[in-house]
């Protein structure tokens, strides 16, 4: 298990992998992040708790500038990311997953995997079909076939289960060698094997991958995570181990007070 | 068990066939055979008026099909962005109005003429690649309009009203370019390189990243691509195959105006995609022999006045039944053909 390396990489002044200060972001009158400030160590594990439109998504948004922040400063690899491109983010090795599948319907499978390499080579704009021994096709190969869905590689997505869906989202996410990556609920919506599936893909990303996963499941969070962020309102209110944030007595009354009504 | 169970709108193939790419290899054949024997059979007047005008705005149909079937964008311009080529082609060729005709050579007016084409398509795409669905056939409608009004109302490069004319073809190695087997032959050469293109480009890295785009823009962007640039190459590339008929055009018709690229032109190049649909390259060549045929016939049989009513009501019906032009029509033909014998379920 990776169980062996988070401590030692925790406590260990490691170089930071995501800056966050001060980061705002309002929607008209809607604040819907307030100052967020957040550090997270190059190959960390960080899960993101929260209540429903606590701004977990919007943080992610924020962080890929998808839609970028109204105030603040956000620090990729030591670099100031905060008025770059969403592309020009990827490209330096953010990758990310959407709560909602953002899919290609009319590609294959394959294909969306493919783009998914190319993307982030200096090869996007080639006018050459890719060769059966292109690099970017045999990456996709493999990566089909650590999400599982090898098999359905030359389907078109539109006829996708959900699961399969969320599977190619992942699959979409671990392209072309990433630094870090966000993952915005992935197991929203997937049965108890997808969801083991889906735990032992996480856990077995190479060391230096760093993640932050959103996670409505307690359970599965607190699998994957070596440390745990909770947010509300817009506001980060609390941060610690898993341990910790199991034992918490705030956490448990409103979390746990939340889910069980 | 029922065969007939989730099975999605009539014709739609089955998806578990590769995507839309490459239909056979002996359809092409027989096509090709086909197209390259009719000079045998047929007239001067076939040649020309069907054959060869067919192919050109078959060209200008497929550079619309590039963009509106892979990328999304229903463009307007594609006509202004032959019109660029083709003024090209007689300012800095030669022409009999006595205005401009440089008389440069043709190996040199042609690529300059599809250079300034491509890069005029590309401004246009960059103009209207903030906009989406009905905006961008609006803004393109609006720069459509424009240049043909612009053209009309400016005498020291367009020749105002006008325009250009007695701009010839062309001869090569003593061989009239413009003469009826010569311009099929040229017009199918280049329709079939672009065609072919088309076809292969759509699985290019390129084309597969501009389908995707079409799917999802923000999810591209979140791969790294940098959506704008991909478009805008697009209605570059685009630009080279509107240019290219934008030359063919102007040799057919030995003139050009700001009728040319004018805004029922710019409509019948839409009309023309629509109807034969745009899945597939072969499309616009299937729905331009369609509108042509109507043009040069109708009128023996409804009468000048009556031939854009015959077109109106073929577009309506077709459309009507298929949204997906004519191209949707054979699919569902076919579909249903192999239906069929695959009922087990039915048949007891
Ligand atoms: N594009 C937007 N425009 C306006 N308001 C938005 C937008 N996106 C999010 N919001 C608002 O911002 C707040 C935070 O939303 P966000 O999606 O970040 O919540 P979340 O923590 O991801 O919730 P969930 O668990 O439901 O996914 C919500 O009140 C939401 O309505
Ligand atoms: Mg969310």
């Amino acid at each position: 298990m990776t169980d062996a390396h988070p401590a030692s990489r925790l406590s260990a002044e490691g170089a930071t992998a995501l800056d966050l200060r001060g980061v705002t972001k309002r929607f008209g009158a809607l604040q819907a992040l307030v100052g967020v400030d957040m550090r997270v160590r190059v190959g960390e594990r960080r899960a993101v708790l929260g209540s429903n439109g606590a701004g977990k998504t919007t943080l992610f948004n924020a962080i890929t500038g998808d839609f970028p922040c109204t105030s603040g400063r956000i620090r990729f690899f030591g670099d100031d990311i905060t008025l770059l491109p969403a592309e020009e983010r990827i490209r330096r090795g953010l990758r990310r997953t959407y709560q909602i599948s953002q899919l290609f319907d009319g590609l294959s499978v394959r294909d969306s995997v493919f783009l998914a390499c190319r993307g982030v080579s200096r090869r996007r704009l080639s006018l050459l079909r890719p060769r059966t021994d292109d690099s970017g096709m045999e990456q996709a190969l493999r990566i089909l076939q650590v999400v599982g869905l090898d098999d359905l590689r030359d389907q078109l997505v539109s006829v996708l289960s959900h699961g399969q869906k969320r599977q190619l989202e992942i699959a979409l996410a671990l392209a072309g060698a990433p630094r870090f990556i966000l993952f915005d609920e992935p197991a929203a919506g997937l049965s108890p094997t997808e969801r083991r599936d889906l735990v032992a893909i996480l856990n077995a990303l190479p060391a230096h991958v760093g993640y932050i996963i959103i996670e409505h499941d307690l359970d599965v969070a607190l699998r994957v995570s070596e440390y745990v962020t909770m947010m509300h309102n817009g506001k980060i209110f609390k941060e610690g181990t898993p341990a910790e944030i199991e034992d918490d007595a705030e956490v448990q009354a409103i979390y746990l007070g939340h889910g069980h009504g | 068990m029922s065969a007939a169970s989730p099975r999605p709108a009539a014709g739609r193939s089955l998806p578990a066939a590769a995507p839309p790419g490459d239909p056979s290899v002996g359809a092409h054949l027989g096509l090709a055979a086909a197209l390259l024997l009719l000079p045998a059979v047929a007239s001067g007047f076939i040649l020309v008026q069907i054959g060869a005008q067919s192919l050109i705005l078959g060209l200008l149909a497929l550079s619309l099909m590039v963009l509106a079937g892979y990328g999304g964008m229903i463009s307007l311009a594609q006509i202004t962005v032959a019109g660029i080529a083709g003024y090209t082609v007689a300012i800095l060729g030669e022409n009999s109005v006595a205005v401009h005709g440089f008389g440069w050579p043709w190996w040199l007016t042609v690529p300059v003429a599809i250079t300034f084409a491509a890069l005029g398509a590309a401004l246009i795409g960059w103009i209207s690649v903030r906009t989406q669905g009905i905006y961008t056939i609006m803004i393109t409608l609006a720069i459509a309009t424009a240049m043909s009004l612009f053209a009309q109302q400016n005498y020291t490069l367009f020749n105002g009203f006008e325009g250009f004319a007695g701009i010839p073809a062309p001869t090569l190695f003593g061989q009239r370019l413009r003469a009826p087997m010569a311009f099929y032959y040229l017009c199918l050469g280049v329709a079939a390189l672009c065609y072919v293109a088309v076809l292969y480009g759509a699985r290019s890295t390129f084309g597969l990243g501009l389908q995707a785009t079409r799917d999802n823009q923000r999810r591209m962007r979140a791969l790294g691509f940098d959506t704008t640039a991909h478009k805008v190459f697009a209605w570059f590339l685009a630009g080279i195959i509107a240019g290219l008929a934008g030359v063919l055009l102007v040799w057919f018709q030995g003139r050009i105006s700001p009728g040319t690229i004018g805004v029922a032109a710019a409509i019948n190049i839409l009309v023309i995609a629509v109807v034969g649909g745009l899945r597939h390259p072969i499309g616009p060549f299937l729905g331009a022999v369609v509108v042509v045929l109507i043009q040069t016939f109708a009128t023996d049989v409804v009468g000048a006045a009556r031939h854009n009513t015959l077109i109106g009501i073929t577009f309506l019906v077709i459309v009507y039944f298929s949204p997906d032009g004519l191209l949707g029509l054979w699919s569902r033909f076919q579909g249903q053909f192999r239906q069929n014998p695959l009922r087990p379920g039915d048949g007891a």
